[in-house]
């Protein structure tokens, strides 16, 4: 092992050290799983937490339905790659029950409706703790969390009166009914959750790349004409562009970026000289100032 | 890439945000859609400057009443290190967060405004760095711009602070002075050209020239076992591996050792970090150890190098910040967590409250409030393996927990 503890090293070696506790501190817990390169970096720090042992966890899929085929496609051979337990609830059912309302017009999507199935799954299987890909450096309110971040029986946030956080010690004692969001990349910025891919030489997505697709703008972003979930108006031209996707969320509130990296190594150098944020690209983060902390409160991711 | 972490401190509108802001803005780490919204609501409140503070101040209650309440992590990176910054609030009633904020960070920026000079806040939290024994402690004095950039002012500032640091108890720490203006930038990133009589560096100057050894302490290595790893798969059924992270020191294979509480002797077999062995585990790595023997470890047990033990004992005195509403008593119960272990506490004495503004200690105290700092003795359903504080930064703190709302109620640090 290197003698020096450095930059990537030690945020991996914190993150291993928080999944670690998980498995140690509570009875259910699961691993929250979008396919995205933030939850498939988890997926890989949670296989070298437990080596030669496998995750003593299930995987589970929030699935609103409008994911890119590829990410669908991506997590199946995960999981049986790493012979892992994978749980898939739908919002397509919570529709169906009339638990949400489906959003409709230019702006719909299916982001907000997902806590819905999220807590009704946390409820189903008595989930005490739910580990995220969660980082801090995506959003001003995310800046705020916790890594162990407590829930109430509706699953809310308490923003202003979270527990303090000292040292490395985590405290994931529970009342009855209160679970926890675990968010062992809180640290990691983007360019170190790519970089952490390239060195690790971890497979994600292809959308990830750049690929062509066809395309058209809206609000000075480009979005995906390729699928009918993402509302466009006749008068809203489509054209083909190489494009790549930065964060693959619900396909309704994903913009894509324009691109020429194709591999790897070109992705991290264009995240180091990006100078829009991840979250620029997410629609539904543009909605209002606090849009986050609202979600959040509500009990999302 | 080297990670540092920094809090800051500081009391209520001293800019600590916006000197956070003004780093980021200074040093291009600012994207383009997060300096729009931030020029977008600067001009909604009406200011005709760029409101930096609003790059941390991330929550709703937050921006509506222009203050930090809990702390926020800022990321950035220069071409030497990679940066992790506290945000922590000034306010005494968010006292707690800026401990939490301070306990991670290897430095400190504590601002001071020019017009206020040193007041009780700037004690409060200069003590607690100290406490928190932080090797490298920066005091800004801050809003130089509004007492025209005065030298005068800047040394009488320093000379008062000096008189604190003559009383603090951890000497070594080590203290610079910087005069800045967050607002403007000056001393920030760049070096002011409105103070030719301050010859020194800028804030982010120090840091990047701030080297490891200057910060971290290095000790003797503990093993805290966080959990056994028993796969009884075919290709590894008797394996027995110790999963934990390693603090102070490094273990090396062929180690002897003792495994804590049972004394049992054994010798470091395999170091594994994910499927590779190594020959040396390093400060602070998450691994995966094998002993020689087949010998019965669990989680909470440590493993120590056989002739540098820590004690074992099932009472300490340590000095505590206590953060909850409910006040801490002689005879009151806590659970006690110590790195991965956990036990039950009774506090047996309250020795003495220890006042921030380094005014003196105060006997017979009946019980402790929010922000209070004391030296309380506690005693244990069963022994923990402990440090002092100042010998072992991991292995000497604690936190306190509350059996009936589970929530963490203090942070110690065992003398
Ligand atoms: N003139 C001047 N104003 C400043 C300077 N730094 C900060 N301010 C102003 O002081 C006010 C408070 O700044 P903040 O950065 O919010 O203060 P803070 O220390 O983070 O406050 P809390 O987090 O609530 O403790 C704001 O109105 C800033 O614009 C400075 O260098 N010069
Ligand atoms: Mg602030």
């Amino acid at each position: 092992m290197n003698k020096d503890t450095y930059h990537i090293n030690s945020l991996e070696n914190e993150a291993i050290y928080i999944i670690r506790e998980v498995a140690a501190q509570f009875e259910k817990p699961v691993l929250l799983f979008s396919g995205g390169k933030d939850s498939i970096t988890l997926v890989r720090l949670a296989v070298k937490a437990f080596y030669p042992a496998k995750i003593p966890f299930p995987l589970m899929h929030i699935d609103t339905g409008h994911n890119f085929p590829e990410t669908i496609e991506f997590r199946d051979r995960l999981v049986k790659e790493l012979g892992l337990k994978l749980i898939v609830r739908n919002v397509q059912d919570s529709i169906d029950q009339g638990k949400v309302k489906e959003e409709s017009g230019r702006y719909a999507s299916r982001n907000q409706l997902q806590t819905t199935t999220l807590l009704d799954a946390i409820e189903e299987f008595k989930f005490d703790a739910c580990i995220g890909g969660a980082r801090r450096d995506e959003e001003k309110a995310r800046a705020k969390e916790r890594i162990f971040s407590v829930r109430d029986d509706f699953g809310q946030w308490d923003e202003k009166n979270q527990r303090p956080e000292l040292f490395d010690m985590l405290n994931g004692q529970i009342n009855l009914g209160q679970n926890v969001r675990v968010f062992p990349i809180s640290n990691w910025t983007e360019l170190d959750v790519w970089s952490y891919i390239e060195q690790e030489n971890i497979e994600i997505p292809s959308i990830y790349f750049a690929h062509k697709r066809k395309v058209f703008l809206r609000d000075g972003m480009i979005w995906s004409a390729e699928d009918e979930v993402v509302y466009r108006d006749d008068n809203e031209e489509v054209i083909e562009e190489m494009v790549r996707f930065r964060t693959v969320g619900d396909m309704s509130c994903t913009a894509a970026v324009l691109s020429e990296a194709a591999t790897i190594s070109k992705v991290v150098e264009e995240i180091r000289d990006s100078t829009i944020s991840e979250r620029g690209a997410r629609i539904d983060d543009k909605r209002s100032e606090a849009a986050m902390e609202k979600r959040k409160q509500q009990g999302y991711f | 890439m080297e990670v540092l972490k920094i809090a800051t401190a500081g009391s209520v509108d001293d800019g600590k945000s916006t000197l956070i802001g003004r780093i980021l803005y200074d040093t291009k780490s600012l994207t383009t859609d997060k300096l729009e919204a931030i020029e977008k609501t600067s001009k909604q409140k009406g200011y005709d400057y760029l409101d930096f503070s609003l790059a941390t101040d991330g929550l709703v209650a937050e921006r509506e009443q222009g203050i930090t309440i809990d702390v926020a992590h800022i990321y950035f990176s220069t071409r030497k290190k990679s940066y992790i910054i506290a945000d922590t609030p000034g306010h005494v009633e968010y006292t707690r967060n800026m401990v939490t904020g301070a306990s991670t960070s290897q430095a400190s920026i504590i601002l001071i405004d020019a017009r206020k000079g040193v007041i009780e806040q700037t004690n409060r939290h200069f003590f607690i760095n100290n406490l928190l024994r932080i090797k490298d402690v920066v005091v800004t004095i801050n809003k130089m711009d509004l007492v025209d950039y005065s030298e005068e002012v800047y040394n009488k500032i320093k000379a008062d602070f000096s008189e604190l640091m003559n009383k603090r108890d951890y000497q070594d720490q080590k203290i610079t002075f910087i005069p800045v203006s967050a607002l403007k930038g000056d001393n920030v990133v760049n070096r002011s050209e409105n103070m030719p009589w301050y010859t020194g560096q800028s804030l982010l100057e120090h840091l990047e020239n701030l080297d490891k050894k200057d910060i971290y302490n290095v000790g003797t290595p503990r093993f805290p076992v966080q959990f056994v790893i028993r796969p009884k798969t075919e290709d590894f059924h008797d394996f027995r591996g110790y999963a934990g992270k390693v603090y102070g020191g490094e273990l090396s294979v062929g180690d002897n050792i003792l495994v804590l509480p049972s004394k049992t002797r054994s010798k470091i077999k395999d170091i594994y970090f994910y499927d590779e062995k190594y020959q040396t585990a390093s400060r602070r790595s998450s691994v995966t150890i094998t002993l020689e023997n087949d010998i019965n470890v669990s989680r909470g047990d440590m493993i120590v190098l056989e002739n540098d033990l820590p004690t074992i004992d099932n009472h300490f005195t340590a000095n505590i910040c206590w953060m909850d509403s409910k006040p801490l008593e002689a005879g009151s119960k806590y659970v006690l967590q110590h790195g991965v272990n956990k036990v039950l506490a009774r506090v047996e004495t309250i020795n003495h409250k220890i006042h921030p503004d380094y005014s003196g200690i105060e006997k017979n105290v009946q019980g402790l409030g929010v922000n209070d700092i004391a030296s309380v003795t506690f005693k244990f359903n069963k022994p923990l393996f402990f440090d002092q504080f100042k010998n072992h930064r991991t292995n000497g703190s604690f936190i306190l927990i509350d059996t009936q709302t589970n929530s963490t109620v203090g942070a110690g640090f065992i003398q």
